[in-house]
């Protein structure tokens, strides 16, 4: 009897380290390309340490900082609000502006909004939403989103708008601000750069 | 009868046989280098195929077509042969919603890539196309040159090699001076490739473009950061083509595709297939996706959509 388990024992060892040495072939193997060169011949070249290493790992990425923007586009020298606003009484009372403020023509469904709709009264140097939450400027794609909702859930993935950077690393975007001006949304036509030149005249 | 046919052997006789081997040897003889020719010359005539070259003489390439261009252009050009990354398959989506065709890709890939100013190649052609009948290929035009871009009643289509999975012109070269690389991009050995076109024919988007003289780009304007694939500057008589950026897009970050970048209107989006999480993805899975010329079966990697 305990010669039957010894042999159990062995052979169960047996299997262990076989299975030990299959694995590390198999992983020195990986390590390794094989192709076939024009003439049938077998070609085995060892990969490069590097190329192992690149590797893109989507498990375990570094968490992405979230909607890094650039600064918002103020026209020079506007900002800060408060500098001219400070001390102002706010006047609530829905009017065209005839003082300053004359070269901003609001063409956003001006009949349902005016300033004081987003731009917060109490302080000129934030945004307000529509929940009476006060936010700056620089996240102002929450504005935005609040009627734009499924361009607003596009942007944040990247398919709505421009994202630079990196496409495996952080990204940078870009305020709905950079592209649509807030009072006048509808993106402008550009001139655009010249045609490619038509192939030369041949012999016929 | 049998006497008239037997050869004179005083005479010299010239069989046609003989005098094709002949013309053929000589012709040979003309296009080795001439034992003048620099050592550089004589290596690249004897250089193996990319993906023969050993891990030693790798680096040696490199470094002697780095200074190579770096004389030929009188500043320092580097020359790399990145690997593609494990667990990377890109793919490029275009949002014909947004497409205005201002043309700003194709000239933002041209300096980027090196691209022949004179004679003019351009690997991406924005073709302007009808709105009312959709995309019909037969109402494409592409010199079209309006004061304001976009037009009314048009839209825009930006073609450039479409990466296919299932490549016609990889099949094609009867040299394998092109192949498919593991991240899915196609690239071409300038120095292998025999410029016989038989790729160019193949490729039903016209994304492959002929160096027919010697590519000129300003000293000032070339692009020092090459790769051997990709953009380092094209000899006389071969195939080039889009290998989305492929010196900018394999580095660890890796950035965008300089088309990528320039796009006034985000159009343009790039990512990586096998990346649950990436923009392309996204697009694939909740946009309406478009391939051009599915039916040919080619497999595009080059997702057109509509984003709204």
């Amino acid at each position: 009897m305990k010669r039957i388990i010894i042999l159990l024992k062995l052979s169960v060892l047996g299997i262990v380290s076989a299975g030990l040495l299959g694995l590390l072939t198999v992983s020195s193997e990986a390590a390794r390309e094989k192709y076939f060169d024009r003439s049938g011949r077998l070609i085995v070249i060892d990969k490069p340490a590097a190329d192992l290493l690149r590797t893109y790992d989507t498990k375990n990425r570094p968490p992405e900082k979230s909607f890094p923007v650039p600064p918002p586009p103020f026209t020079e020298g506007i900002f800060p609000c408060s500098d001219c606003h400070e001390g102002m009484e706010p006047n609530l009372q829905r009017r065209t502006l005839e003082d300053m403020h004359t070269d901003i023509l609001l063409n956003h469904a001006e009949g349902q909004r005016w300033c004081l709709d987003c731009h917060n009264p109490e302080d000129r140097d934030t945004l307000r939403l529509v929940s009476g939450e006060v936010i700056p400027f620089s996240e102002s794609y929450r504005l935005c989103g609040q009627c734009h909702g499924d361009k607003y859930r596009d942007w944040r993935k990247g398919i709505h708008g421009k994202r630079t950077g990196f496409w495996n690393g952080d990204k940078e975007y870009l305020l709905c601000a950079h592209c649509h001006n807030p009072h006048d949304p509808r993106f402008k036509p550009i001139h655009p750069m010249p045609p490619p030149e038509r192939p030369a005249r041949g012999p016929h | 009868m049998s006497e008239k046919k037997k050869c004179d052997p005083r005479v010299f006789q010239l069989s046609r046989r003989k005098a094709l081997k002949g013309l053929a040897a000589g012709v040979g003889v003309l296009a080795i280098p001439s034992p003048k020719a620099s050592a550089s010359v004589w290596e690249s005539f004897f250089q193996k195929h990319f993906k023969e070259l050993s891990k030693e003489d790798l680096p040696k390439v490199l470094a002697r077509m780095e200074e190579q261009y770096s004389r030929e252009y009188g500043r320092p050009v580097t020359v790399k042969a990145t690997p593609h990354i494990e667990g990377v398959k890109f793919g490029y989506g275009l949002d014909l919603s947004r497409c205005v065709g201002c043309r700003r890709c194709v000239y933002a890939c041209v300096s980027e890539n090196n691209q022949s100013r004179e004679p003019q190649i351009h690997w991406i052609r924005v073709v302007r196309l009808n709105k009312e009948k959709g995309i019909d290929l037969s109402e494409a035009e592409h010199y079209y040159n309006p004061r304001e871009v976009p037009e009314k009643g048009h839209f825009y289509l930006p073609v450039q090699c479409q990466q296919c999975e299932n490549a016609p012109c990889t099949k094609v070269c009867p040299v394998q001076a092109t192949w498919r690389e593991n991240d899915g991009i196609i690239v071409v050995d300038y120095n292998w490739c025999i410029g016989c076109r038989y790729c160019m024919a193949a490729c039903p988007y016209g994304a492959r473009h002929f160096n027919w003289r010697k590519s000129r780009i300003p000293t000032d304007e070339l692009n020092p950061d090459t790769h051997y694939l990709g953009n380092r500057p094209r000899p006389v008589g071969v195939v080039e083509k889009c290998t989305f950026c492929i010196q900018k897009t394999r580095e660890m970050p890796g950035r965008y595709p300089a088309c990528e970048e320039i796009c006034p209107v985000g159009a343009r989006k790039f990512g990586n297939l096998l990346d649950p999480e990436s923009e392309i993805r996204y697009l694939i899975e909740n946009k309406r996706v478009f391939l051009l010329k599915e039916d040919l079966n080619t497999q595009p990697k080059f997702f057109y959509f509509y984003g709204s």
